[in-house]
Formats: structure tokens, sequence, C-alpha cells
């Protein structure tokens, strides 16, 4: 089930927002994720982390991300991989909302049978392409996939990769983002949600991190749709791209 | 071992469009030719473990077939995580090919020492395991985990039998028989257990490869037999495949001796004949191990 590059043209251009699912078959905009969010329920929500990552997922499914439902194994397809697993309510309602799992199982959420856990599992949900929940594992997973989209020829598909600014204290997101910027792997990008919750901070700043390693990085206002829009298009030629989406700190 | 590996490797680089070698500086010299001729194909991270497996996870979901390598105690021990979640919790298969064992470097000491590598990957589904005991095993072991898309581990280590054995991927091979116990050497423990158990009435058999372990190998050695007595030499910590032994004949009264390294560390450096003798592997122990443990003649 390959796309067209037409069809990879037309999803891939900017438009307003709520623009055009990707998915025909789906018609639920930005207005309904709460209703679709509220279907979740059960003891662990994770509070404020199921919403810190809900405006830019949002503006990734639906404006930048070229895959749907239909294109959720072909080879061409952008990934994107949620390596800051907990809290994946906002997640959840945004791959309802664009057609790659039915809004009927959102209420199942974290239940014995469901496909939905409080951290997503890939082997259990269409298009979701990677198991996470351990923090720092993201990041060097989306390393491999750039690499071997590369060594496949596969020159055009986007890799993006979410962490947190806690999940940036693991080690392992610093191997990675070295190497990374030393790799020149221009086909991959972070978002790092920061709602200030690392217990110690980033004195320097986050984006300092990634410049210091070869990317490109810029800090944007993670509540503004516009500008989170602008971030996730800048050009990059050459060099990894990184997105620092502040939002309203955690405590 | 290691200098074959690099060879069936980079033949692999040429002959298969999804292979893909992945390091962590150890052996990179060796890969200099194959990196030049597949420059997208020979990844060196650095001296980036977590990376060398997490990048090895993503490799296997871009739709290649990753061989990551570098020493046991860098590829499963520091990233065991990495090994239980990029790979086996992503449903995703690799090649993780290790060199350096239980003491083949034994004047580096303890942090270049990996003698409970297998027994980790034993906390974990799915792994096969082949533990090659002569460098002329390594190729088809590699050739034919490359051919498959689970997940593989390939122990090289400096230690070496003689001579290679005609061994089928999977299977244990009988290399002697006899009437009393079962004695299964793992990989180079081969040639120093024959020439302990000279003289005795005992069936050998050996795995060169031994996850998932040759049940129906063992269970057929042991048919017709009074006694289930089994004897396991293995070249990593001892006792490894004591439970798998158990699983074989959980139906059977059997007696089991492990013999392998020991859990206390050493602290001593030298040579590796040093560190055999001390585990008390070479010859001679062995065969003071064994009889003593052999049940009295009735």
């Amino acid at each position: 089930m390959t796309s067209t590059s037409e069809d990879l043209i037309s999803l891939r251009s900017p438009s307003p927002s709520p623009s055009p699912s990707p998915s025909p078959d789906s018609t639920i905009g930005w207005a309904e994720l709460p209703a679709l969010m509220s279907l979740m329920d059960g003891a662990e929500k994770h509070g404020p982390a199921a919403t810190s990552t809900l405006d830019t997922l949002w503006v990734l499914y639906d404006r930048v991300l070229r895959v749907s439902p239909d294109t959720a194994e072909a080879p061409d397809r952008d990934r994107f991989l949620l390596s800051k697993g907990h809290g994946p309510m906002a997640y959840y309602a945004i791959l309802a909302a664009k057609g790659f799992i039915d809004p009927a199982v959102l209420p199942t959420f974290g239940r014995f049978h469901s496909p939905l856990g409080h951290h997503p599992d890939r082997t259990l949900i269409p298009g979701v392409e990677i198991g996470s929940g351990s923090l720092g594992h993201g990041l060097p997973m989306g390393v491999g996939t750039a690499l071997g989209l590369r060594a496949r020829g596969l020159s055009d598909p986007a890799v993006w990769v979410l962490i947190g600014d806690a999940e940036l204290d693991e080690g392992s997101n610093h191997e990675a983002l070295a190497y990374a910027g030393a790799a020149r792997l221009d086909r991959l990008h972070t978002v790092v949600i920061d709602n200030q919750s690392a217990t110690h901070g980033w004195s320097g700043g986050i984006a300092s991190r990634f410049s210091a390693a070869g990317w490109s990085a810029v800090t944007v206002d993670g509540r503004d749709h516009e500008a989170l829009h602008r971030a996730f298009t800048q050009p990059h030629p050459g060099r990894p791209h990184a997105v620092v989406a502040v939002v309203e700190p955690k405590n | 071992m290691r200098d074959r590996f690099i060879a069936t490797a980079s033949a692999l680089l040429d002959e298969d469009p999804r292979a893909v070698v992945v390091l962590a500086d150890i052996s990179s010299d060796g890969f200099q030719d194959a990196s030049r001729a597949h420059p997208d194909r020979v990844i060196n991270v650095g001296i980036r473990e977590q990376l060398l497996v997490g990048a090895t996870g993503g490799l296997a979901l871009a739709g290649l077939r990753p061989i990551a390598h570098t020493f046991a105690s860098f590829l499963i021990e520091r990233p065991f995580e990495q090994v239980k979640l990029d790979l086996g919790h992503q449903a995703v298969g690799a090649v993780l090919v290790s060199a350096n064992a239980s003491y083949d470097w034994p004047a580096g000491g303890r942090t270049h020492m990996a003698p409970g590598d297998v027994a980790l990957l034993d906390t974990l589904p799915g792994w096969t395991v082949h533990i090659p005991g002569h460098p002329d095993e390594v190729e088809p072991l590699l050739r034919d985990a490359m051919a498959g898309d689970d997940l593989v581990y390939l122990r090289l280590s400096a230690q070496s039998n003689g001579a290679a054995r005609p061994i089928r991927p999977g299977r244990f091979l009988t290399v002697r028989e006899g009437a009393g116990p079962v004695v299964i050497a793992v990989g180079p423990v081969l040639d120093d257990t024959l020439k302990a158990v000279e003289g005795l009435d005992v069936t050998v058999l050996y795995a060169a490869t031994v996850r998932p372990f040759d049940t129906p190998a063992l269970r057929a050695a042991l048919t017709g037999r009074a006694a289930a007595d089994v004897v396991l030499v293995e070249p990593y910590l001892a006792n490894t495949s004591a439970p798998f032994v158990s699983e074989a004949l959980h139906d059977v009264p059997h007696r089991i001796l492990g013999l392998g390294v020991a859990r206390e560390e050493l602290r001593n450096y030298g040579e590796q004949h040093e560190h055999i003798a001390a585990h008390g592997l070479d010859p001679r122990s062995l065969r003071d191990r064994i009889t003593a443990w052999l049940p009295a003649p009735v």
C-alpha cells in the first residue's frame, strides 16, 4: 500500500489549520480532541504529561507527517517515534482522529485486553512506530531508522522523535544526538517538549545541546500552532533538526 | 575467530543489500575496506554502546538485517536494556556478534570479561545463541544467522578447538558415544572436555548452538540408559544451561554436573590458560570433577 509521489507532495504542502486529514475516512479535527481524550480514563493518567504534547502532536500529524492509515506500512512513509511514552492519551486521541485506530477502543485504555497501554506497544497499535515507556530509547532508534532509510536509498522520508526535557537526562540521548550531528543525519528531527520538569534543569538551554553537536535547533512556543509549523518545516540542509517546544511548567 | 567474522561479514555486505554492520570503534580497523565499499552500511557510532544497540533496533525497523559488534561486556552487559527493549520488545531481529568472551584478555581484568552474557540473554525470549568452537565454524553460523530475521547472538572467543566440526546450526553434534553419562561440551571447551573423558564410558555432545537448547538430541542420547546423568561444560558461567537440561528432562529423574566459569571474581591477570585452570576447566581438573561426581559402581 505505497502512496504515489503525487499523494506525498499534496500531503506535504502547507495548509491552514485545520487542514484536510490525510485519512479520507476521518473528519475529526482539533476541536474534538478533548472529547476523544475524555474517553480514556483510569487510575494513571500521567497528569500534565498527557497534554504537554497535544499541540505538537496535532501539528505534526495534521500538517507535517506524510503518513496515513493507508501508508502506515509504506517504505517511504515519514516515521514518528514517540520516545516519551508516558502520558500517551494525546497521542492515542490523535491516532484516532486521523483514522489509525477506532475511537471505540479509547475507553479500553489500560485494560488487560486493550491495545492501548499507559505506554504504547508498536505491535498492538497500527501506525505506532516504536514501543516506548523507558526513557531514552527513541532517539537512538530514530538514529538507526534514519541510517537504515539512507542505506536503503530512501532519501525522502523524514524521521521524527518526540522526547521530553526530563527525558533528556538519560545519557543515551546524548550518545545519539552527538553522533547524529557528526553524521549529518539531515532526515532526523527531534521535538523536545519542554515543560521544565528536568530535576536539575538545563542551564544554557536545551537547544544549545543540539546546536553544539551540529544540529539545526530552534525554540518555540509549544502551544502556538503556526510557530510550531514554521519550526517543523524550517529548512536545515545537511544537519539534523531539533525543535524545543516550550509549554507551561509541569509543577 | 574475529578475523573470520570480519571476512564473512564483509562478504555478506557485498552479497546482501539488507546487511549492515554497526560498530562502536572495536574492530573498526578490520572493516575499513568494507566501509569504503559500503559507506552507508558500515556504521561506526564511536564509543557509544547504548546507541550501538538502539541504532541497531532502528536499522531493523527500517527493514535492514543489522550485525552489531563489540566486546561481549559492552554488547550485552552494558546496554542490556537496549537489548531487551530496542530489539525484542520492538519485535525486530538482529545479529549481535561479540568478541573477548569470558577471559580472552585476562590481563585486561574484570572490565573486559563477560562470563554472564549468555545467562543474561536467557532472561529474554527468542534468542538463538551460537558459540563457535573454531574459526571455521564462524562462517556457517553467521551465514545461517543472516538468512533469518530473528534474534541471534554469536559469541566469538580466542579460545579454540584444534579442528572445526561438521556442525549443523541449531543442533548438537554427537562426537563420542558411550553407555554412561552424557557430556555436553559448548563451543571452544570441546577439546579439553574430550581429553578429560578419555577412557571414560561417556557420550559427548558438541554444542556450537546452545539456544534453543537441543532437547531432542539430549533425550535421544539418554535413550535406554538406566540413569539420566548429564555433565555440562560451558565456557561462561557454570550451570547456565542447567535449567534447560532440567526442562528437557522434566519427566525423568536426573543428575546434573554443571562446569564452567565461577561466579566469584578472580582479581587475577595473566594468561587465558591460567584462567581456564583457575576455573577448573583444564582437562585434568575437568576429569577429577567428573569422575568424583560419577555414581560409584554398584
